[in-house]
């Protein structure tokens, strides 16, 4: 009992506690690990100054303000060789969110139905997809990019480019594609098509609410994509087609007007979506199979048809399962995109290496870049642990 | 007692299943042509089939050359295997001497019982075997490399499949123990070590690989002092092996997380010490159920190891690319080398992953 003992012991300290007692054990073992730590990087640190020195070679971040004079053929700002490091870096950025966000969502679509088709009673299309899961996610992601990249180099030469419908052209340059022209009125039809994605959440809303008052529904999933489509389509003809698109036009030896997709982004993005979609398959079929049969049996108990079974009894428990891996894909395929420099889609990485080439400044680019991954990754996961806390059950 | 009369109902043999549900037929009516919506899926994976399979096998099979000196004489329409026959060892070995591809073979095959004395207890032997498995490192670093008796090779010459191999087999080898260190240390009660293994681990899992072997190829040289040069497949795998450990370290972490806490407290309550209780009870569970997390890392880290060809090292999938740029066979062997680069992959990759499948099925039976 503590009140009993000797107020004495407790006061007095021996040294041989510092090894026997857990807690001044702990200590001191910390304590260690923290000074063989700042050795350690002390020790880098002075090797490092020196080998700078050494090499002749310049350090700090004031690069960045620096004339950067190359080109990149794939801009979401304004670029062009007279801007400065910095700019070009953010370029490589945003050519690297583009690829992610567009590969997350075909990966996710393609991989939802590839999930389901893999449960199919068909025996001939589960089947399929099964081969077509294994194999790709069984091969490096790094020969498929690189695979799909020397197939669309191997379209024809412009001149002879393939084309769908005369609006699409297809070559070893890319693919060249209707350019949207805005004329004035265009902000309407984008305006409405906001008005009409909110009216529809409020609709929504407002069924809930209905259906659990008087427990009738709306066929909300009618409503809402007509709403969607159908509004800013009447306002684009009321107004008078204010928004127009430059097809591209084949001239002698060129493609003129348009916009052209570059062919490194289409493998990266190709490829990296399949890769994707290949795992992502797996964690919906395993999603779906953790909801135990007593569910299904029970919604069928219930009268339920087969369409609402599916949404409002299984998806939500089997989401419940995949929210967590899928993130851990959405980050693994952000990542991947990095793979983009052995192609040359002039992404963060592929950028900074020049950069890294033309400035020499080997430890500010890498940090660069390790940054904006580390926070693209840590703004990935916390939307998703938003979104799954959001969709978990409430439990008791 | 009497037994009931089980024949009250008259006769006692029950009529046979309608044909139409049993045998092929009732198997395809139910596979394949059950339902309006499951027939169209059938005729569209046939018609995907017909449009997939016969072109490929004529262009992989009844189509293509199977011999000749250069690309120039694959003049048929179908894929070009003429390089096969000369080339393959490349994509094989790289550039390692041909007349010491018996020690790379030694190495693979001596790797079987290193693994598998480690994966399995009841084994014949077991306690040399265990012996075997430590020494195993250290025995093909010999082979490999060379040094005593052996002509030496350095490591530039190392290239092909057996480069991803070397690189992929070490990676996971060594980060093993860091993993489980970082495992231990993410779930102390000391905050400094806890801080410093969750902030390594978390640093890791979120930059990209490319971004660390970067660090191995510009970097890591400047970090050390100017008179000491490592080898450059030592700085890649030291990378490879960081990056490893900590994707082990959060598969070691699951295993730990799913011991009960009466273990913890078992151990404690015999009076043994933390790293004896570690030692002797938490981690042989916790490393058991890891196993497959343990493989499917392995395989994830496997296919990454065709990294290095970003950074200049002639894995399987550079020798295929050198291969494609040869004036030689420019234009002619595209896909084909990537097809037998994939087929190399995925045939590791395949069987251990449907290993490690039937491994999550017998160690699942052991906890119902």
């Amino acid at each position: 009992m503590a009140q009993n003992r000797d107020p004495s012991i407790k006061k007095s300290f021996r040294l041989i506690q510092l090894w026997t007692d857990e807690r001044w054990r702990g200590l001191i073992f910390q304590f260690l690990l923290i000074l063989a730590l700042c050795i350690l990087v002390a020790f880098i640190i002075s090797n490092t100054i020196q080998n700078l020195k050494t090499a002749g070679m310049a350090s700090g971040y004031d690069f960045i303000f620096d004339t950067a004079s190359f080109d990149i053929n794939q801009r979401l700002i304004e670029y062009s060789s007279t801007s400065t490091y910095g700019r070009a870096i953010i370029v490589g950025g945003l050519n690297t969110i583009v690829v992610a966000i567009l590969g997350i969502f075909a990966s996710t679509i393609i991989g939802f139905i590839a999930g389901i088709l893999r449960l199919s009673r068909n025996f001939l299309i589960s089947r399929l997809v099964g081969i077509y899961v294994e194999f790709i996610r069984n091969v490096p992601v790094l020969l498929q990019i690189i695979f799909w990249w020397v197939i669309l180099l191997a379209l024809p030469k412009v001149r002879d480019s393939l084309s769908i419908g005369d609006s699409i052209f297809l070559s070893n340059r890319g693919i060249r594609l209707p350019s949207p022209i805005y004329e004035e009125g265009s902000f309407w039809v984008l305006a409405a098509f906001i008005i009409a994605i909110a009216l529809s959440l409020i609709i929504r809303r407002w069924s809930f609410k209905r259906q659990e008052v008087t427990g009738q529904t709306l066929p909300i999933w009618i409503i809402a994509p007509a709403l969607i489509i159908f509004l800013p389509v009447i306002i684009f003809f009321m107004l008078g087609q204010p928004i127009g698109f430059e097809t591209p036009v084949r001239s002698k030896f060129n493609l003129r007007g348009g916009f052209n997709v570059t062919p490194e982004f289409v493998a990266l993005w190709l490829a990296l979506s399949t890769y994707t979609a290949a795992f992502i398959s797996e964690i919906v079929r395993a999603g779906i199979s953790s909801v135990s049969a007593g569910q299904k049996e029970a919604a069928r108990a219930l009268g339920l048809k087969q369409n609402i079974t599916m949404r409002k009894i299984i998806l939500p428990q089997a989401l419940r399962v995949i929210i967590p891996p899928l993130t851990s894909q959405y980050l693994n395929l952000t990542k991947n995109s990095s793979l983009a420099v052995a192609i040359g889609y002039q992404d963060i990485v592929s950028i900074g290496d020049t950069v890294l080439n033309q400035s020499g400044r080997v430890l500010e680019v890498i940090s660069i870049f390790m940054l904006f991954y580390l926070t693209l990754s840590l703004a990935t996961s916390a939307f998703m642990n938003w979104y799954n806390k959001k969709i978990n059950l409430i439990e008791r | 007692m009497d037994t009931p009369d089980l024949n009250y109902a008259g006769s006692n043999k029950s009529r046979p299943p309608p044909a139409n549900t049993v045998g092929i037929i009732g198997w395809i009516r139910s596979n394949l042509l059950g339902g309006p919506v499951n027939t169209c899926l059938t005729l569209i994976s046939c018609y995907i089939l017909w449009l997939i399979v016969p072109p490929l096998l004529d262009w992989t099979i009844f189509n293509a050359d199977f011999t000749g000196d250069s690309g120039r004489e694959c003049t048929t329409e179908g894929a070009c295997w003429a390089w096969l026959d000369q080339r393959i060892y490349q994509f094989l070995y790289g550039f390692y001497p041909p007349d010491s591809y018996w020690r790379v073979n030694i190495a693979i095959i001596l790797l079987l019982p290193a693994l598998a004395y480690v994966l399995f207890d009841k084994l014949p032997f077991s306690r040399q075997g265990r012996w075997f498995s430590l020494t195993y490192p250290f025995l093909a670093t010999f082979l490999l490399i060379g040094g005593i008796g052996l002509e030496g090779i350095t490591t530039d010459k190392f290239g092909g499949f057996m480069l991803n191999l070397v690189a992929g087999i070490s990676g996971i080898v060594l980060s093993l123990p860091i993993g489980i260190l970082l495992a231990l240390g993410r779930r102390s009660k000391l905050p400094a070590i806890r801080i410093l293994s969750v902030s390594f681990i978390e640093f890791i899992r979120g930059v990209p690989l490319i971004t660390l072997l970067f660090v191995a190829v510009i970097i890591l040289q400047l970090f050390l002092p100017p008179n000491v040069t490592l080898d450059q497949l030592v700085r890649v795998m030291i990378m490879i092996t960081l990056f490893a450990s900590a994707y082990m370290a959060e598969v070691i972490r699951g295993g730990l997380q799913a011991i009960p806490n009466g273990q913890y407290e078992a151990g404690k309550a015999m009076g043994l010490s933390y790293w004896q209780s570690m030692r002797l009870i938490i981690l042989p569970q916790a490393l058991k159920i890891s196993i497959p997390g343990i493989v499917n890392t392995f395989i994830g880290l496997f296919k990454d190891t065709t990294l290095v060809i970003i950074i200049g090292l002639f894995d399987i999938l550079g020798q295929a690319r050198v291969l494609q740029t040869n004036p030689d066979w420019m234009g002619k062997v595209d896909y084909e080398t990537f097809l037998i680069a994939a087929i190399f992959f995925f045939i590791v990759c395949f069987s251990i992953s449907r290993y490690s499948i039937n491994l999550e099925k017998r160690l699942d039976t052991d906890h119902d």
